[in-house]
């Protein structure tokens, strides 16, 4: 039940980077700040080139790249494994994303909610929600974010997403929400 | 080994003002329950008395798995005074202990309820009392009546006049979350809200008189330590650092806080003396350390710390050092607690990849399991020592559920709404 919902996820998230990686001109590092340069079109990447498909992937994107539906950006909750606070493989290019952002616009401010499931002793929960903020900041840090744009507040299990008591609702409610 | 199990529903309260009205269950009874007859007390006054006193000390007893009250029902006779007992009635029905009793108005909005506990057997007068008292304490002096009772037959101070804390939560109209602090009997009778948020509030904490509660709030949108008199509403914020303000417990003297603070970086153990101010670090490990608790004498503290590896329970002497770890069985133990003798530890345990709630003996370093459930947590002892009560789960709703220490009788709390959470039983009133 579990792998088939962290497939799910990453699933989801293979679409999501697609869609990143499409709007921009290399998608491994400089994603977030590439957008708000919005200088590359997604149908000039493939040859194709149709205009018709470059603007129906949004490649001409306006608006604050935090709005951009087709951007890493818009990823905003991180999951973790159970009892873990260690960021999986799979979401560092969502937070590299969100770093180079914010690296590139010192004057925005992010907020780090951890939180964990239900399971375990209610306080014990507030450092491992602490734990899955602070092991994000740390990346987002190393890639130039300053500490002061980084505010990190565990909730522990006591914001759940889901409120049934299976492995689906725990591993949603294993999560670090950024919070701009 | 022979058990009764039975299911009793003894009390159903409907109060209008609040929304919070709990159904307490026996869900499973103890052998060698020792059998006494509460015969309905008297009532000289005009009209119904506003609260049936026997009913409650009836379910009091009832309820604490030690005691088999013998029905209405099944009663030869309904003596009122010591004058009107035939003790033949009462041996025919096996019954060792007769409690009887009036209630009777006295002066305005007052009341003296006069109430005498007899031995079967010898016929003789063991203890009785004339207590006055007033309409709104009704309830209240019946579980002091029950108290005295239970003292006298079975040589340990009865609970019952005692209130537990506890932390609500219910979903609102418009989708959001309403989180109380509440305190209600120790039946679960008069529920009372002395917090009201929408951001999270928890881990309430007793003070030693029974007078303040210490607890967690997330209403300025980060967690802060908060102190409030429990019956004036008054309160003073204590701590909000950058970071996890948590875990609030008295020392036994009610002069200083321990908690869990990560202003440093991570949660370590500190002691706040609410008299100077002074905040004094207790553990430093890069490990997350929380849950304190203090020992009855004052001169230890248990808390949880996954310094090695997984959540385990160690203890660490008031005045600092090294901290040594004292549970081993099970690869999961945290917030734990001292019974009020000082020698067992109530916490919870994983066993099986489920949740409960044990003891450990801290002599013979034994752990029993007592609880049932798969996500039971918050364990919290009686200030007699001989119950725990806890959060557990039923279906989707958070209820609250009781344990005799020997793990022999269990009870229910359920709230009809919401999710209902972190019960703390009070100390005695001083």
């Amino acid at each position: 039940m579990n792998r088939m919902l962290t497939l799910w996820v990453s699933l989801t998230l293979s679409v999501l980077l697609l869609a990143g990686c499409s709007s921009t001109p290399s998608g491994d590092r400089q994603a977030g700040a590439d957008v708000s340069e919005q200088s590359t079109g997604a149908g000039g990447q493939d040859g194709s080139g149709a205009s018709t498909s470059a603007a129906s992937e949004g490649a001409a994107w306006t608006g604050d790249p935090l709005e951009n539906p087709n951007s890493l950006l818009a990823t905003r909750v991180i999951y973790f494994d159970f009892d873990q606070s260690t960021v999986r493989a799979d979401y560092l290019d969502v937070i590299s994303a969100h770093a180079d952002y914010l690296a590139a616009n010192p004057q925005m401010v992010v907020r780090l909610e951890g939180h964990a499931d239900e399971r375990g002793t209610r306080e014990y929960n507030l450092g491992l929600g602490e734990n899955r903020a602070n092991a994000v900041r740390s990346l987002m840090m190393a890639q130039g974010v300053a500490d002061n744009q980084l505010v990190v507040v565990s909730y522990g299990e006591e914001r759940a997403a889901a409120f049934e008591h299976n492995e689906e609702a725990w591993a949603l409610n294993r999560r670090v929400e950024l919070v701009y | 080994m022979k058990k009764f199990f039975w299911v009793l529903i003894l009390t159903l309260i409907w109060l209008p003002s609040v929304q919070a009205d709990l159904t307490i269950e026996i869900t499973e009874g103890v052998e060698g329950a020792l059998p006494i007859a509460i015969v309905p007390f008297g009532w000289q006054g005009a009209g119904r008395p506003p609260v049936d006193v026997s009913a409650v000390i009836n379910a009091d007893l009832q309820r604490s798995g030690r005691f088999k009250t013998i029905p209405q029902a099944d009663m030869l006779s309904r003596p009122t005074t010591a004058e009107e007992i035939q003790f033949k009635d009462w041996r025919a029905l096996d019954v060792e202990n007769l409690v009887v009793g009036q209630v009777r108005p006295q002066g305005t909005g007052g009341y003296e309820i006069r109430f005498q506990l007899f031995d079967v057997y010898k016929g003789e007068q063991l203890t009785g009392y004339t207590i006055p008292t007033t309409a709104p304490n009704l309830r209240a002096t019946a579980h002091r009546i029950a108290d005295l009772i239970y003292e006298k037959l079975l040589g340990i101070p009865g609970a019952f006049a005692t209130r537990v804390a506890y932390i609500t939560s219910v979903k609102q109209d418009d989708g959001t979350q309403r989180i109380d602090l509440n305190i209600a009997d120790a039946d679960g009778y008069n529920p009372e809200t002395i917090v009201s948020s929408t951001e999270p509030l928890m881990s309430p904490a007793w003070s030693p008189d029974g007078r303040k509660l210490a607890y967690v709030s997330f209403e300025e949108g980060k967690s802060a330590i908060y102190v409030q008199e429990a019956y004036t509403g008054r309160r003073q914020k204590v701590t909000s650092f950058k970071g996890i303000n948590g875990a609030p417990a008295w020392s036994p003297d009610g002069r200083k806080l321990a908690m869990a603070l990560s202003k440093d970086g991570n949660p370590d153990i500190f002691v706040f003396d609410l008299g100077t101010k002074k905040l004094k670090p207790l553990t430093r490990h890069y490990a997350i350390d929380t849950e304190p608790a203090w020992s009855p004498d004052g001169k230890s503290l248990v808390f949880t710390s996954d310094r090695g590896g997984k959540p385990q329970i160690y203890r660490v002497s008031a005045y600092g050092g090294p901290a040594k770890r004292v549970t081993f069985q099970n690869s999961y133990n945290a917030r734990a607690s001292f019974s009020p003798d000082g020698k067992l530890l109530a916490l919870v345990t994983r066993e099986d990849g489920s949740y409960k709630i044990a003891v450990q003996d801290l002599d013979s370093g034994i752990m029993q399991v007592l609880s049932q459930g798969s996500l039971d947590e918050s364990p919290s002892f009686a200030p007699n020592g001989s119950m725990i009560i806890y959060a557990s789960k039923a279906g989707y709703r958070g209820v609250l559920a009781a344990v005799s220490v020997d793990g022999r009788v269990r009870q229910r709390l359920a709230l009809q709404e919401g999710d209902v959470r972190e019960p703390v039983w009070s100390p005695f009133k001083k």
